[in-house]
């Protein structure tokens, strides 16, 4: 029904124009062009909250040695990295204990790791409450990229320890005082990113759902990819256009300078990184919305 | 009045891709590309389309599927309307359209009001949580805000009647707890607009009753309700109108005592005393592929004598293992919902209960002779567990004859009686 312009018509177009305003929802074959309702994913911000709130009962109910895992992953890892990277491969550590460089490497890619495989898993993971009740599907990725908080933070404050060790131990390290605010602004970047192609991701394994081996994959090599097990000065400058388009690097240099005085991520590889992150959400959120309204009819 | 319209659907299609466009796999796409590129057949179609031709070939074109077309119907406010139609015929499409669960491929529904949709009751009820905590998540997942469902606890809680474990994790609920709390939260959601897909079916008679009850106040209450029922019983009791579903179209709608009437003299799916799928072509973690009437010597009849008894023969496939389920049969009266028996399996052998293992199984229930007297009688057989239905089949009609003439012997058409069962008298001058 299209309003119609002609004089005859005009109390049919009036009448035509009143039905339209008041319906509260159209529904209408899935659109042409990608939209995204966001004011429909803030009016379920409480479920955002009880989704969360879930996950973490969830988690800390969980047996013993599940929330012990959280710790001893990161410090194997970095053992192991310490042990093959360090003494074997002898890579720089940019002047920093090895044991916290990789550490401090691991944490934030650990995170994101973990935002990126859960968030390219949501439709099948979800798919039984997805084929029942209609929500916003957003909310379940802004939820998942909060829970998994719980672990990061956890991780954190694991590396916080270790690294008051350090200082107290009197290896050359020092813990500074105000630029640790940043550290939030860093989780909110990744988390973003994290979102945004595990979105992408999950989109595109709507349709191919083999898709979802790569994507592990791929995140594996790609933290080979990051400046995780070496530093960034160390990359010869003919390579740096490279590590401006991964928008890994400058996060995982940024919080090695802020906790341990590495040297500073210049304005330009933020401001790349940025622009790829950003470039990832929106396509992420835009797929991922154009996505969902059929994506019950395929998983 | 137009101006009351709260649903209105708009020349509503749906259509379904078979096989041939997309494969799910990025490596099957790519194969088929590679294949069409060499002029070689596909090797990807033909086997999922194959297995997709059903009894519904008059659905498909080409590599696609209209599961609906053309629907259009509007409701009013505070109508209670029930929506009828035997498997496939649209019914549960036409619901996850209007909730917005898929989307259609044409026309468009509009809606007013708020829209809540019953397809399950306890979605995302989750086993850690305790029940307060599942009555917050399960209220906010259907769309409640955190503030409302504060207000509305105390009633939750008192019509599920488990207010001394509101507290304690759900993974130690019984069954009839957990389903009573889930109903509880769905039923104080205050829509305008209610859609219900077979709920009610969950629980005990009791609860059952409960609901009934609660779904007629809602209706009065002004609200809107379209409820999908295989429970005739259950339509005629609280709508007022009915949508009759055919072949992906809507075939009727009207007075529900008409409605369910002509659908079901109309949905004769087996004249001869005889449903038969092809078990490939259905959906479902369980589902029934065959029912068959038999007469007393095993031949497959869809009139069978009223002196000889008969077999009712279900064959079903699970799956996967399940745990907690019921098949069941029920042998309704003519008029489609008066039950005269209603049978399942595990009533004398409460061990079924358990884990049945995947596979295929034939199951038979014999019936005496005599159990019903003369007329048409309808067959109605599910599997189920407490929380969903995984599948129903209805309307299998058959016929008892009185081929000796016991009754017209007495001079008459029809004993005026359901059950033609005689007993003995014993009899003595006192």
């Amino acid at each position: 029904m299209t309003p119609n312009s002609e004089g005859s018509r005009s109390r049919d177009c009036a009448e035509q124009n009143l039905c339209e305003q008041r319906w509260d929802v159209v529904i209408k074959p899935r659109r042409r062009f990608l939209s995204v309702d966001l004011a429909s994913v803030w009016r379920y911000r409480d479920l955002i909250w009880m989704f969360f709130r879930r996950d973490f009962i969830a988690f800390y109910k969980q047996t013993v040695l599940g929330p012990m895992w959280y710790l001893i992953q990161p410090s194997l890892t970095a053992l192991t990295y310490y042990v093959v990277f360090g003494r074997i491969a002898n890579l720089s550590t940019n002047g920093l204990p090895p044991f916290l460089f990789y550490m401090s490497g691991i944490v934030l890619w650990t995170y994101f790791a973990v935002c990126l495989t859960n968030n390219s898993e949501v439709f099948s993971k979800n798919a039984a409450l997805f084929g029942k009740v209609y929500f916003p599907r957003l909310v379940v990725p802004i939820s998942v990229v909060m829970s998994g908080m719980t672990a990061f933070a956890i991780q954190f404050a694991l590396l916080i320890l270790v690294s008051l060790g350090y200082v107290f131990a009197g290896n050359g390290v020092d813990l500074p005082g105000l630029s640790f605010l940043v550290v939030p602004l860093l989780v909110v970047y990744v988390a973003a990113l994290g979102m945004g192609v595990g979105l992408v991701v999950s989109a595109l394994t709507v349709r191919f759902r083999d898709l979802a081996f790569a994507a592990g994959f791929v995140t594996q090599l790609w933290m080979y990819a990051s400046p995780v097990v070496y530093p960034f000065q160390q990359i010869p400058s003919k390579y740096h256009g490279f590590f401006h388009v991964n928008p890994m690097t400058a996060p995982i240099e940024t919080l090695r300078h802020v906790m341990f005085g590495t040297p500073d991520v210049s304005m330009a590889l933020w401001l790349s990184n940025l622009a790829v992150t950003a470039g990832f959400l929106i396509l992420g959120v835009l797929l991922f919305s154009r996505a969902e309204s059929n994506a019950m009819d395929t998983v | 009045m137009s101006s009351d319209v709260v649903i209105r659907a708009e020349n509503v299609g749906k259509e379904y891709r078979l096989g041939a466009i997309n494969h799910g796999t990025l490596y099957r796409d790519l194969q088929s590309w590679y294949a069409r590129l060499r002029g070689r057949p596909d090797p990807n179609v033909g086997v999922q389309d194959m297995a997709r031709k059903r009894d519904r070939a008059m659905r498909i074109s080409g590599d696609r599927f209209q599961a609906l077309s053309g629907v259009s119907f509007d409701v009013c406010r505070g109508e209670v309307i029930g929506v009828v139609g035997s498997n496939g015929a649209g019914k549960s499409t036409l619901l996850k359209i209007i909730s917005r669960i898929t989307a259609p491929t044409s026309g468009r529904v509009c809606l007013r009001g708020r829209v809540a949709s019953l397809l399950e009751v306890g979605t995302g009820f989750h086993p850690e949580l305790t029940g307060r905590e599942n009555v917050y998540l399960n209220g906010a997942i259907l769309g409640m805000r955190r503030a409302e469902v504060t207000e509305k606890f105390d009633r939750i809680v008192e019509f599920a009647e488990i207010d001394n474990f509101i507290d304690t994790p759900v993974k130690r609920y019984s069954s009839g707890m957990y389903v009573r709390l889930a109903f509880s939260v769905a039923a104080h959601l205050e829509p305008e607009i209610l859609l219900v897909d077979e709920v009610l079916a969950v629980g005990d008679a009791n609860f059952q009753r409960k609901c009934m009850g609660r779904m007629q106040e809602v209706g009065k209450g002004g609200r809107t309700i379209l409820f999908v029922s295989h429970n005739m019983t259950a339509i005629n009791s609280i709508c007022q109108k009915t949508i009759c579903m055919e072949e992906g179209r809507l075939a009727e709608m009207g007075q529900t005592a008409q409605v369910v009437q002509n659908y079901l003299s109309r949905g004769k799916v087996g004249v001869n005393g005889t449903y038969s799928l092809d078990p490939d072509s259905l959906d479902g973690k369980a589902v029934i592929y065959k029912v068959t009437m038999l007469d007393v010597l095993g031949r497959e009849a869809g009139i069978v004598d009223l002196s000889a008894g008969f077999s009712i023969e279900l064959q079903y496939e699970l799956r996967e293992a399940l745990s907690g389920v019921s098949v069941g049969l029920q042998v309704l009266a003519e008029d489609g919902y008066t039950s005269i028996f209603s049978l399942s399996d595990p009533e004398l052998r409460p061990e079924r209960l358990e884990k049945r293992e995947p596979g295929r199984y034939r199951a038979v229930v014999r019936f005496p002779a005599c159990a019903l007297n003369t007329g048409a009688f309808y067959v109605r057989a599910g599997i189920s567990s407490r929380f969903s239905i995984y599948s129903v089949v209805e309307n299998l009609r058959f016929e008892v004859v009185d081929s000796i003439g016991i009754i017209q012997m007495l001079g008459q058409a029809r004993k005026p009686s359901i059950s033609a069962l005689q007993f003995p008298w014993d009899v003595e001058r006192i």
